[in-house]
């Protein structure tokens, strides 16, 4: 069953096209990597499926976005309710200013969840579904900006899992990472497909080619190919991608 | 299977919406302060300022005539602390962004610039009235006004020049290195004609702040009420915010007097208002010229 | 030929980077020198002194400024309380010569005057006569209380400013160090909820637009003088709370506290608009990412994250609270007490000086009493200023 459908997206900053014409369906619990150049719209098209360009003022989108065959753009949708059910990981962990616990606590309350023995142990499932329970559960009082970067991008995965959306996405989440830390995002990204559906933005191949199912490929706001990820590392059917992922690009 | 709250959302939309609107009231009454403040002495003020108010002096005991000695006296207090305060505050700017070892030499100046803007203007009418009148013999005078004044705005022209030197781009002083001009040549011909027009917003500001002081010249310059010009720099002077201060509180005839309070305020509050607009439009002015650039 | 000539610049350079920190060193300097002569000035009024009768034991030690005022208020009346004999406490002053002695005894040129007092402190035992010095027989039998200089304490913990009291004048700083945090203090809480509203519309609120108009405003507000302040307070806010309140005068710590109020805005609003401003980006989104609104995000992200320049913002608008001077001194009565309401006149460290200053004789107590104020009120700031450098530091790491 397909989660997520994109149908005709055009998106523009002002005047700038910087999604063209894509179509896109992903299915129920599948991870699909978004590949391409810096510049080419996978971060854009990433933060359509949680409206967070709504933020960004002069945009426009024209086509549809559907979420479990929902519009999301729709007038009367509750922005709130919507990113309650679709998680995002940004490419920077990006912590808040409070304990280890708080942080993960924060999606539930923020939501209206007052009851405190459920927040305790949802935090805790949480971070043991991170595998980071074992590394924090002694300073769960202790600001968030004391852990390491690697850890750090494993509570912001813990923070967007504890309200349990449905879909995670993920900017880049290993970009800022050293390779020891990216390995155990990697394994974590492969456990969350049991749970949820996952889309994620990289630079680095190798970790579309590891996590993934899927894999889309962009090139300046077009979407050039989309497949088994398997296919398209192996048998690009176009010639752009074929460069790119050999590494003969520009 | 999250115990979550029906309607939740609806619920701190709302809150939201009813705390906005509480914000943007108190934002606007804010501003209607101002605005209250600023009309209320345009309108108590307009029918006094005429051509006479501003070009006679006071007779009958400050209850008739009109402030020019007092416009006289701020003008001559605004040249005399741009002509120490300018110059001075300028390199001071200079020699910080430019020449000064970054870190803690920079740091220690900038720490010592904010203290010194952070000491109270009464503070320096003390410490006027003890080096410049007492010590150093001006005795009250335009001088030590002046030079009291000056201190005072020292801190900003500094930080404004600062600020104005920060915000041009390193690749300007490497390409005239690179052209074999020295440091000094660099900063006269590049960065201080690059700087100039946010330094010279940031003097129209400190004129402003001047113009308007009352407490450093209390014991420094500022006279009750002279017949006469001032002949040189070492006579007192009148001054429109002390004039003010004077009329509105020791007033013999509040009755003949209070208009002649709200005139020289309308006065002050059209000086402040010209400079402030001229400030903004000089930083746009250039603003957009540096964008087309 | 250029490199003489390019050091000489430098050189010149150098000495006006440093001239902040030369005129905060002079500032420091000069107001000690003029101030420091307070505690070797005379307790008792120039060119007077007290005398007692040479049987009173009591301590010289005993007789500071505010004990002086306190026996000649008739608050002490037996020397018992002071560490002496069971004796009531006898006032004499000049003018009580008339009830001892008639004209023709004091003489026609009041030539037998000293001899008088001679005789009328040498015979009652729990006299205390404050006496010019010119009235001191040259065989004085009674004991003169003389070198009681003004303390520290007299100063630090008088409770009373009363300059021209005789026989001692009173420097006491607390009513008018109370008086200066009472209106700071109240400034701050009438200030701070405005502050803090305005400065949340403009950064996260208010359209590009509307910003951009406000800000100039707010700017502008601070641009106005401190008399023009002031004056308004003093024609509009200080009858209007005589009106409301009913109140004998109007001029009051409320009326001091309403303009200083509006005075600090400014400040509060740009310092913690820009500390606001400062909260990344990608912090507000993982928190709108998560389902919070944006006030959520505002309450629970962007005040906490900004906390420090919030509280930097407050310090400095407390310290522009205090120093202020002109618009204080039209609007609150300047009455030297320790202030019990904010519907009472008060007065401040900053509008007695400016106040005062012009009628203290160089040189004399008075004179170095102000300045003294003015090395309290520098340290003060001083001490503001640091907190603030403190906090920004913080903020940084
Ligand atoms: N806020 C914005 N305003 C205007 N243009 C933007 C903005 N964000 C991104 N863009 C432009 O949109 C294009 C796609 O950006 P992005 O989605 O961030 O690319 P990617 O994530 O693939 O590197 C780029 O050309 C970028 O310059
Ligand atoms: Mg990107």
């Amino acid at each position: 069953m397909n989660k997520i459908e994109a149908i005709d997206v055009n998106f523009f900053y002002g005047k700038f096209h910087a999604l063209k014409d894509i179509n896109m369906q992903i299915e129920e619990r599948t991870v699909v990597a978004f590949i391409g150049p810096s510049g080419c719209g996978k971060s854009t098209f990433l933060r359509l499926f949680n409206r967070m360009n709504d933020l960004i003022p002069d945009t426009h989108l024209h086509g549809q976005i559907l979420i479990d065959k929902h519009d999301i753009y729709q007038k009367g949708v509750a922005v709130d309710e919507l990113r309650k059910n679709v998680g995002m990981v940004f490419q920077r962990p990006n912590p808040f200013p409070k304990s280890i616990f708080e942080n993960v606590a924060y999606g539930l309350r923020v939501n209206g969840v007052k009851d405190e023995s459920f927040i305790r142990q949802r935090v805790e499932e949480t971070l043991k579904g991170a595998a980071l329970w074992d590394e924090v559960k002694d300073k769960l009082k202790q600001s968030a900006f004391a852990l390491s970067g690697g850890q750090q991008q494993r509570l912001c995965i813990a923070r967007a899992m504890a309200i349990s959306p449905s879909i995670l996405l993920m900017d880049e989440p290993a970009s800022a990472l050293d390779p020891i830390s990216t390995a155990k995002v990697e394994e974590l990204i492969r456990q969350l497909k049991k749970d949820y559906t996952v889309i994620i933005v990289t630079h680095n191949m190798q970790q579309a080619a590891r996590v993934s199912d899927k894999t889309a490929y962009f090139y300046l706001g077009e979407m050039i190919e989309y497949g088994d990820t398997k296919r398209i590392f192996t048998n690009p059917e176009k010639e752009s991608t074929q460069k790119y992922i050999t590494g003969r690009f520009g | 299977m999250i115990p979550y709250k029906k309607n939740y959302t609806t619920r701190k939309k709302r809150s939201q919406t009813l705390l906005f609107a509480l914000f943007s009231l108190m934002s606007y009454s804010v501003v209607g302060i101002l605005l209250l403040i600023l009309g209320f002495i345009i309108v108590k003020g307009i029918g006094v300022i005429n051509w006479e108010f501003i070009s006679t002096a006071p007779e009958e005991g400050m209850t008739k005539g009109g402030i020019f000695p007092a416009i006289v006296g701020t003008f001559y207090l605004i040249i005399g602390s741009a002509l120490f305060a300018f110059p001075v505050g300028i390199m001071s700017g200079i020699y910080m962004n430019e020449y000064a070892p970054k870190g803690k030499v920079v740091q220690f100046i900038r720490m010592m610039t904010n203290n010194l803007s952070g000491i109270p203007s009464i503070v320096f009418g003390l410490f006027g009235m003890a080096l410049f009148v007492n010590t150093m013999g001006f005795g009250d005078s335009i001088l030590a006004g002046s030079l009291t004044l000056g201190l005072l705005c020292l801190p900003l022209v500094i930080r404004t020049t600062e600020e104005a030197l920060k915000a041009i781009p390193d690749s300007y002083r490497e390409g005239s290195y690179a052209l074999g001009a020295t440091k000094l040549q660099t900063v006269r011909r590049i960065i201080l004609p690059m700087g100039m027009p946010n330094i010279i917003t940031g003097l129209i500001l400190s004129v402003g702040r001047v113009s308007g002081e009352t407490a450093p010249i209390l014991f420094t310059c500022a006279a009750y009420f002279l017949p006469h010009l001032p002949n040189s720099v070492l006579d007192q002077c009148m001054a429109l915010p002390y004039h003010l201060y004077v009329i509105a509180t020791s007033g013999t005839n509040v009755e003949a007097q209070l208009p002649i309070a709200y005139g020289t305020a309308l006065v002050l509050i059209l000086i402040i208002l010209i400079v402030n607009l001229l400030a903004n439009v000089l930083r746009r002015y250039f603003d957009r010229k540096v964008k087309t650039n | 030929m250029r490199k003489p000539f390019e050091r000489i610049i430098e050189g010149i350079l150098a000495c006006s980077g440093y001239i902040t920190s030369v005129v905060i060193i002079l500032i420091v300097v000069f107001l000690f020198r003029e101030a420091f002569g307070l505690f070797k000035s005379p307790a008792v009024e120039e060119g007077y002194t007290i005398a007692l009768n040479r049987t009173n034991k009591v301590s010289e030690d005993q007789f500071h400024a505010q004990t002086l005022k306190l026996v000649f208020d008739s608050e002490i009346t037996n020397w018992s309380n002071l560490g002496g004999a069971d004796e009531e406490i006898l006032l004499f002053r000049l003018d009580d010569l008339t009830n001892y002695y008639s004209e023709e005894e004091l003489g026609s040129n009041l030539e037998n005057v000293p001899d008088c007092i001679n005789k009328l402190v040498d015979s009652i035992p729990g006299i205390i006569a404050f006496i010019p010095k010119l009235y001191v027989a040259s065989n004085f039998k009674g004991r003169l209380i003389e070198d009681v200089a003004i303390t520290p304490k007299d100063f630090l913990a008088g409770k009373e400013w009363f300059p021209t009291s005789t026989p001692s004048a009173q420097f006491g700083l607390l009513p008018l160090i109370t008086g200066t945090l009472w209106v700071s203090l109240f400034a701050i809480l009438f200030a701070l909820p405005f502050g803090l509203a305005v400065s949340i519309y403009m950064a996260e609120i208010a359209h590009l637009k509307i910003r951009n108009i406000m800000k100039p405003m707010i700017e502008l507000l601070a641009g106005i003088p401190s008399v023009v302040y002031g004056f308004f307070g003093l024609v509009v806010i200080v009858p209007f709370i005589q009106k409301v309140f009913h109140l004998p005068v109007g001029e009051s710590g409320l009326a001091g506290s309403l303009v200083l109020a509006i005075m600090a805005l400014p400040t509060i609003i740009t310092v913690s608009e820009d500390a606001i401003r400062n909260c990344p980006r990608s912090m507000r989104e993982a928190s709108l990412a998560l389902g919070a609104s944006h006030w959520q995000t505002i309450y629970r992200v962007v005040l906490p994250h900004s906390f420090s320049g919030i509280s930097s913002a407050i310090v400095l608008g407390i310290g522009r609270a205090i120093g202020e001077t002109m618009a204080v001194l039209m609007v609150t009565g300047n009455a030297a007490v320790i202030p019990t309401s904010l519907l009472e006149p008060l007065r401040t460290i900053p509008a007695t000086i400016a106040a005062e200053l012009g009628e203290a004789p160089a040189g004399g107590a008075h004179y170095q009493a102000l300045f003294m104020l003015g090395v309290v009120l520098f340290f003060i700031t001083l001490t503001i200023n640091l907190a603030v450098e403190q906090i920004t530091k913080q903020q940084k790491s």
